[in-house]
């Protein structure tokens, strides 16, 4: 855990780089979130909804920005955050999960959040809130 | 076909209670690459100062998805699931929960907007997290159902 007594705007968090996401990674998560809409885990249903392939569920990679935040600040010092979905993951991409301080109010500071894939798509957006000490 | 707007916004969710398992959270871990311990080894969670696994942050989504059929909404209100996309998810929390933990998520659409003549619907839709009288936390998620034909 990162020593956060001292930030200061600006800072960044250390990014986290996932390996490239596997088809077996959708069908565990499909399990483990219990999000069991087939266009993430059955080509034949993704292709009947017009799209070519199935693609990773949106949060999958909320869950990852979590990761980010969680290794960072210990979870019960977070206090809300909000993510748009802005472009769709693909089956093997690799995504960097990045984080930003952009404000810090009293002992609470907002982040600043990207989910981003190699060739620069930001497949999400948002920011957090979390208390300092 | 259109959301009739006054359905959605009347549609009763049944309360929910869900009892987290240990199992699922370490499952949870798994899928998402978590190398944390806290999240998967109660022992390295107890000497981390929590009473046994936590909730990670995102998981409180998943807690509505213990109903038997957790998309029986859409199909209620005549939204077709190959259209939904989802557009934006946040988090508010007041106390942390752990595995061992009964919750109860309430659900309902608070708000239902219609944009471009139609071919986009958002749907709001807000789920509140207790452990008996105590709020845990609040999940907020936007709903767009694309409706390609209707602004044409």
């Amino acid at each position: 855990m990162t020593d956060i007594s001292s930030v200061k705007v600006g800072d960044i968090l250390p990014p986290l780089v996932i390996d490239p996401i596997s088809r077996a990674t959708l069908a565990l998560f499909a399990g483990a979130s219990g999000d069991h809409n087939p266009i993430h885990i059955d080509l034949d249903a993704a292709r009947s909804a017009g799209v070519d392939d199935v693609f990773a569920q949106g949060m999958l990679s909320m869950a990852y920005l979590g990761r980010l935040l969680t290794s960072w600040v210990p979870q019960q010092r977070l206090r809300s955050w909000h993510v748009r979905f802005t472009a769709i993951t693909p089956v093997g991409a690799e995504p960097t999960c990045t984080g930003r301080i952009t404000s810090i109010t009293g002992t609470r500071a907002t982040i600043e959040l990207h989910v981003t894939l190699p060739d620069g798509t930001v497949t999400l957006a948002g920011d957090a809130v979390v208390d300092l000490i | 076909m259109p959301v009739d707007v006054s359905a959605a916004l009347a549609y009763r969710f049944e309360p929910l209670e869900v009892t987290v398992e240990r199992g699922r959270l370490a499952l949870f871990a798994k899928a998402t690459g978590q190398t944390d311990p806290v999240y998967s080894d109660p022992g390295a969670a107890k000497a981390a100062g929590h009473r046994d696994l936590p909730v990670p942050p995102s998981f409180y989504f998943s807690l509505d998805l213990e109903r038997p059929d957790p998309f029986r909404w859409m199909a209620d209100l005549s939204i077709d699931l190959d259209r939904v996309l989802h557009g934006e998810q946040s988090f508010t929390y007041h106390a942390m929960a752990y595995a061992g933990d009964v919750l109860t998520v309430q659900s309902c659409l608070v708000d239902v907007a219609v944009k471009k003549a139609g071919a986009l619907e958002l749907l709001t839709r807000k789920s509140v997290v207790t452990r008996a009288t105590e709020l845990v936390a609040e999940a907020v998620s936007l709903i767009i159902v694309r409706n390609p034909e209707a602004g044409r």
